[in-house]
């Protein structure tokens, strides 16, 4: 490509903030923080990924994604690379990320609670006996109780609200 | 210490080992908890297990990748998984246990999980930053399993009659299985000298300390250290994971090289 005609850095990442999650099409790879670099090496624009799960089956999706949307913009030439360290953290969720995934019916996930093999605090930060409460992403209610650690995607547990009787998916830490 | 300097290809040859060792117990863990898919008890238990299995099958393919990356002859995840005999897989003989009811799968789990939580935490210091940043990704994800298996493991032990009975013989039953975790040959101390890997019998104490914990709290009487099985990491298995592979490997023997 004419390196007079290149898109900047930034433009790019706004069409990354573009394309949707597969899983959870309402929030963007960006705000999903997976995203880690953008830069142009000569002629040749590489994205580095991470993977949010190690096993995700949408990994492969995203990385197809990406190709195809910088594709749409007239990118021939991208490279994808995985990077695995500093490890995706649900920290990384943006605020946007985060409103929109509760506007979808999926509580967004509190920091700072992820699995850390410290077992009796972790299951008492979440058991109710802490003022850490998981709400119900429909009525608000803070009553709520877990079905399942795991749900409809790695990514995600099952919970119950017990005021509205909704279930729905909290967006688990790690 | 003085620093040995190791001979490089006997380094590499230890480093492929242990590569082998750990991918492979993540592939075979991995493979027997997917058995479980639309046969667990209820349905979230179902979707729980399935995606543990797919964290471990997950994990494989960094291990592995890794593995044929060090061995340098061009074999990829998928060759070392599916183009292997069964004397050339080094898992842990606990991993290819056969499920048996859920109470057992859980159990193992549990055993599992509180060891490879220590080593991963131990690896995540290793001094090849390649393994490292893999256990750094799997780290997280197997502390989430091991919340979930020692959870489980408590309220099973301590439920009903049935239920208690069931997870103190599911326990019986996997424990001489679980020696073969702690055991070193001259492969890992090769390795542990490098500061590559801690040493299996480093991690004794930090698993004998959670799973105390936790079977006292689960109600389960913990079984007195005797004889412990080994083999499967230099190759030597139980009639099962032939079972396993021949299901696992199948569609490539038969269709050598198919895609889709």
């Amino acid at each position: 490509m004419d390196p007079a005609l290149r898109p900047s850095v930034d433009e790019v990442w706004h069409w990354l903030s573009e394309v949707p999650d597969p899983e959870i099409p309402v929030i963007s790879l960006t705000d999903l923080g997976i995203i880690r670099d953008v830069e142009w090496r000569d002629d040749t624009l590489v994205v580095t990924v991470t993977p949010t799960y190690s096993g995700c089956p949408a990994t492969t999706v995203i990385n197809l994604d990406i190709e195809a949307a910088l594709a749409g913009k007239g990118l021939d030439k991208v490279k994808l690379e995985c990077r695995l360290s500093p490890a995706w953290t649900t920290d990384w969720i943006s605020a946007e990320g985060r409103e929109k995934l509760r506007d979808y019916g999926i509580a967004p996930p509190i920091d700072g609670t992820a699995a850390d093999g410290v077992l009796m605090k972790r299951i008492d930060r979440l058991s109710g006996r802490s003022n850490l409460t998981i709400a119900c992403p429909r009525c608000g209610s803070a009553n709520t109780e877990k079905i399942s650690q795991f749900g409809s995607t790695p990514c995600k547990a099952s919970y119950r609200c017990t005021d509205c009787l909704e279930p729905f998916d909290y967006f688990k830490c790690i | 210490m003085a620093t040995a300097a190791l001979d490089p290809a006997a380094r590499q040859a230890a480093l492929l080992e242990f590569l082998l060792r750990v991918g492979d117990n993540t592939l075979i863990l991995g493979h027997r908890v997917s058995e479980w898919c639309g046969h667990s008890p209820a349905l979230e238990e179902d979707i729980a297990l399935a995606n543990t299995a797919l964290d471990l099958i997950g994990q494989t393919q960094l291990w592995l990748g890794l593995a044929g990356e060090v061995e340098g002859k061009g074999r990829s995840a998928d060759d070392l998984a599916y183009l292997r005999d069964g004397y050339e897989f080094r898992n842990i003989l606990l991993v290819e246990r056969p499920n048996g009811d859920f109470g057992k799968t859980l159990m193992r789990q549990f055993l599992f999980d509180a060891w490879h939580y220590l080593l991963l935490k131990a690896l995540k210091g290793s001094s090849d930053t390649r393994i490292a940043e893999i256990a750094e990704k799997a780290f997280k994800e197997v502390s989430y399993h091991l919340d979930r298996s020692r959870d489980l493991v408590i309220r099973l032990g301590d439920g009903t009659a049935e239920s208690h009975r069931r997870m103190q013989e599911a326990l019986g039953e996997l424990w001489p299985f679980t020696g073969e975790m702690f055991m070193s040959d001259a492969l890992d101390a090769e390795l542990v000298e490098a500061g590559i890997v801690p040493a299996p019998e480093s991690l004794k104490a930090g698993w004998d300390e959670i799973v105390a914990e936790t079977l006292a709290e689960g109600t389960l009487k913990k079984p007195a250290d005797g004889y412990m099985h080994k083999g499967g990491r230099r190759g030597v298995h139980t009639e099962h994971l032939g079972f396993i592979l021949s299901e696992m490997q199948f569609l490539q023997r038969a269709y050598p090289g198919a895609t889709w």
